[in-house]
């Protein structure tokens, strides 16, 4: 079963449309990239798919469960990671990942260990009883994916998750981010198109609220006829 | 649930702002006026008619600090990545009204409290004065919501700082006698909540329990009136992402 499966997703503000008729699917364990200039459609598209706003028309299916009829299972097996660090800045590092646990549903005991696992992964033991607020743009960064994964989601989404960040924390986050591949279907949206082409099994190029084309970024290297992924990126978009 | 409403208890608890207000602030007040009051008697600042008025203005701060919480939750993009977990919207909605209660209370106690050591006779009659402060903390919180659902948490400052705090400092009865004035002032203040508010806990302070009503129903209507204004804004910037 494909992890998501997009079926002529559409949605419409007045009179935009936002995404227009996109067919795409993504594989399980998949690294998938939603590229694309500013209003090409990728954050409308990752909204829909995890709640945040309703197809105008189509369908998604993540794992076999469709967004218009069985929101709440989807619900349960994804996570979300938005492009503003959304952490809880008057709780320690360790109350967020409580915080996610809990509204998950998780036992003390289960939210406990798992927090205790996670964070001792994810290098969080040394800001455990900082505040969040109090927290460096990159560990901010590093404690609001870990809020994502706290729950084990089969699908994350994680949108521009180093955005504004320099280059070393840049780097660390990417360690993260590559060592998650595998062990869940990851959708990822970001403006550097060397971090997609450093992490992506595939990519996704949308314009206008609709699909350009969808392959590896080697494959969309040899389609641009260029060895630099950029420079493809940049030609396609302005050809598609 | 619980955990949101949790967190949203320690998000207020922290904030050293929230604690001023929420408690040195009336505090502070209650001591000014009763210096004053034993200088210079007025009627109006005699301990068991000041207590309950600043009582109710105390917990007029509750819809600053509600507002502002969860217009910084919005601002934050913390409640985008909450609106794609199982929560449910009764499950917000609740989870920022719940923890203000306690915290109502715990204000109210520690402001009769500073009352008694100026005065105010500790009789069996705080305890209903204490319980019905609830319902005036439930309209305070969820006025809170409801701007905070519509403001941005710059705008909350001033409106719910700002405006609110004077306008239930002025309407409430609590610095002047409201007949003093009279006309379309007095009808307005006795339009709106606040002095309702007010004079329900200096009835329920001074064992008229007669005197209650129909303050109680002024309050809880407009109380569910502002919650379900409230609910309709919350769900509605919820859809609105």
């Amino acid at each position: 079963m494909d992890a998501i499966k997009t079926i002529d997703l559409t949605k419409r503000y007045k009179d935009v449309t936002a995404v227009d008729g996109l067919n795409l699917t993504v594989r399980q364990g998949e690294l998938f990239s939603l590229l694309g200039v500013n209003g090409a459609g990728k954050t409308t598209t990752i909204k829909m798919l995890t709640g945040l706003t309703r197809p105008t028309s189509g369908d998604a299916l993540l794992n076999g469960k469709s967004i218009l009829t069985d929101m709440a299972a989807v619900k349960a097996m994804i996570a979300v990671s938005p492009q503003e660090t959304a952490v809880a800045p008057n709780l320690t590092v360790w109350e967020n990942l409580e915080l996610m646990a809990g509204v998950h549903g998780f036992s003390k005991s289960e939210a406990k260990d798992k927090i205790a696992e996670l964070g001792g992964r994810l290098g969080l033991g040394e800001v455990a009883d900082k505040r969040a607020g109090k927290l460096s743009g990159g560990w901010q960064r590093r404690l609001s994916i870990a809020m994502a994964l706290i729950t084990e989601p089969k699908i994350l989404f994680l949108d521009e998750p180093t955005l504004g960040l320099d280059v070393l924390a840049r780097g660390e986050l990417w360690e993260l981010i590559r060592a998650l591949k595998g062990s869940m279907t990851v959708i990822l949206t970001t403006h550097y198109m060397e971090e997609a082409e450093a992490l992506s099994d595939r990519v996704a190029i949308l314009k206008s609220g609709r699909l350009l084309l969808t392959g590896t970024p080697a494959e969309i290297k040899t389609r641009a006829g260029t060895d630099k992924f950029d420079q493809a990126f940049v030609k396609l978009v302005r050809e598609g | 649930m619980l955990a949101f409403s949790k967190r949203n208890g320690l998000e207020i608890m922290r904030d050293p702002l929230n604690l001023f207000f929420g408690a040195g602030f009336p505090i502070l007040l209650l001591l000014l006026l009763s210096a004053i009051q034993a200088h210079i008697p007025v009627a109006l600042f005699e301990i068991g008619r000041l207590a309950p008025g600043i009582a109710v203005f105390g917990l007029s701060f509750m819809t600053l600090f509600s507002a502002t919480l969860l217009a910084r939750d919005r601002g934050r993009a913390f409640l985008q990545r909450l609106y794609a977990t199982p929560l449910l919207a009764r499950d917000f909605i609740l989870g920022y009204l719940l923890p203000f209660l306690p915290i109502s209370a715990a204000q109210t106690v520690l402001l009769y409290g500073a009352a008694a050591l100026l005065g105010l006779r500790v009789t069996v009659r705080l305890l209903p004065a204490l319980a019905l402060a609830l319902p005036v903390a439930w309209l305070f919180v969820s006025l809170g919501l409801f701007c905070g659902s519509v403001l941005t948490d710059k705008q909350v400052g001033g409106v719910c700082g700002a405006l609110l705090t004077n306008l239930t400092a002025w309407l409430s009865g609590v610095w002047f006698d409201l007949s003093l004035v009279g006309g379309a002032f007095q009808k307005i203040a006795d339009f709106l909540p606040f002095v309702h508010a007010v004079e329900l806990e200096r009835a329920a302070l001074a064992g008229d329990y007669a005197g209650i009503f129909p303050h109680l129903w002024w309050v809880l209507g407009y109380a569910l009136f502002v919650t379900a204004l409230a609910i309709y804004a919350f769900l509605r910037q919820m859809r609105r992402l």
